[in-house]
């Protein structure tokens, strides 16, 4: 099973745990209806499409309204702590939450203590936390942007806002940064690194890389990361390798781009509606 | 004695023993913080925070320690609180300054650290806000997305997070850009 932490951008929002379905554009969680624009709900959305395809339950969600002081991610975190037992065995996706160290460590400690681990997939502002603590590597999967690698890379920076200038000119070249981020033990067992070329890399090599077809428009629609990571933790939660996963998530990302006919004023609802065909392709080619 | 004086000097301008530390409870509090110091003139400048105070998304407000108490009395004054203060004993962070400008013919995309805001050049509308991880990265797209640029409230106004201050500067630089 797939379960996805995250928050939506609403204060009002409560917690709200469950399974979560597509109605049109908008999640459905109980009898909350959340629109599909960018971050956690782009992410939920495309774990659904996936889910769908590839013939898996629903993900099971667990959102809360936050608008960036902390308050509903806290209520996430304290909910993952106290259910810590609910998790064993699944696949866990963290997605937008506050960087808070101190409930990273706490959801850290509940889940070591389970005997059947989880998969740990972290992206966006959970990811940050991950690094932050120094425990990066009990992460089987980050999903950084070309701009977070950097921040992966600079064993310094408690958050991308710090990368520093001389590690940031180099985003150009990934490897070097993936290289420095392992060196520095910043990075989870695998990166599925996004950008104008996608990368899987271990902490040995770097396993493919994905350059085409070329969308260079999507560099600037807000939640086509976002998408990517759904995908690649819906294929991997029904049993893909994780390498397989990511190397799907990715290729399908860029064929949903392109049957968009995308421009830099694109919105991810258009990219998400692609997904089934973008992965149906994929399966026939 | 000429040598005397010219290291004295130098060690006196590169020593920051008279800068302090507000410190918050949120980012939303330091940026506010920010405005209203700014616009009373102090010389402040907001930075990252020492590594053993560092929890989550951190700002802090350095500020010249003499002033310690009329600072506080006008944030006071302000119903701003920080919730310490405390002198600076060693460099702090300093936040991103390089900017990444990518033209795509009618839409132009400036990107702060890992912050990115795209504009249609013609009609200068927000059409796009993407990257971050911090939770009002949504939220401020959303605010921000369809809006005229010269009309969209600034992301320092509506956002708690380094995220939101990364977006306030790529906001800065693209309205230098086209305005």
């Amino acid at each position: 099973m797939l379960v996805i932490a995250g928050t939506v951008p609403d204060l009002n929002f409560p917690l709200v745990t469950g399974p979560a379905r597509l109605e049109g554009d908008s999640l459905k969680v109980g009898d909350h209806l959340i629109p599909v624009l960018r971050g956690t709900p782009a992410l939920v959305a495309a774990a659904i499409r996936t889910a769908e395809v590839v013939g898996d339950q629903s993900p099971h969600v667990i959102l809360a309204g936050d608008t960036g002081r902390g308050g509903g991610s806290r209520l996430v975190y304290r909910h993952i702590v106290e259910n810590a037992q609910s998790f064993a065995g699944t696949t866990l996706t963290f997605h937008y939450l506050q960087p808070d160290v101190d409930w990273h460590n706490r959801i850290l400690m509940a889940l070591d203590a389970l005997s059947l681990q989880p998969v740990r997939i972290a992206d966006a502002g959970f990811m940050y936390a991950a690094k932050m603590s120094g425990y990066a590597a009990s992460y089987d999967l980050f999903t950084p942007d070309v701009g977070e690698l950097a921040f992966l890379a600079d064993e310094k920076a408690p958050h991308p806002f710090y990368t520093r200038g001389f590690i940031l000119h180099q985003d150009q070249n990934a490897p070097e940064l993936i290289e420095r981020a392992y060196a520095h033990d910043n990075a989870a067992r695998y990166l599925l690194v996004k950008g104008a070329v996608d990368m899987f890399a271990s902490g040995e090599k770097i396993h493919w890389r994905i350059d085409s077809p070329g969308c260079e428009v999507m560099e600037a629609m807000g939640g086509t990361g976002d998408t990517i990571t759904g995908m690649a933790s819906a294929l991997i939660a029904s049993g893909i390798d994780m390498e397989k996963g990511c190397h799907m998530a990715a290729l399908a990302n860029r064929h949903a781009g392109m049957l968009t006919s995308p421009t830099p004023a694109t919105q991810v609802a258009e990219i998400v509606r692609a997904i089934p065909q973008a992965l149906a392709s994929l399966q026939k080619g | 004695m000429f040598f005397r004086k010219l290291f004295g000097r130098k060690k006196a301008k590169t020593s920051r023993a008279d800068r302090g530390m507000l410190l918050f409870d949120h980012t939303s509090d330091v940026i506010q913080a920010e405005n209203i110091l700014k616009a009373e003139g102090w010389t402040i400048k907001v930075m990252g925070p020492p590594p053993e105070i560092q929890r989550g998304c951190d700002l802090v407000v350095e500020f010249p320690l003499m002033e310690q108490m009329r600072i506080l009395e006008t944030l006071k004054s302000a119903k701003v609180h920080p919730v310490d203060v405390v002198p600076v004993t060693g460099p702090l962070l300093s936040p991103v300054d390089l900017f990444h400008t990518k033209d795509f013919g009618e839409y132009l995309m400036v990107r702060a650290a890992n912050m990115k805001i795209t504009i249609e050049k013609k009609s200068r509308m927000i059409v796009n806000i993407s990257g971050g991880g911090c939770p009002d990265v949504p939220f401020l797209a959303d605010q921000l997305t369809g809006k005229i640029l010269e009309d969209a409230p600034q992301p320092r106004e509506i956002g708690h997070t380094l995220c939101g201050y990364a977006l306030q500067l790529a906001y800065e630089e693209i309205k230098r850009q086209c305005l």
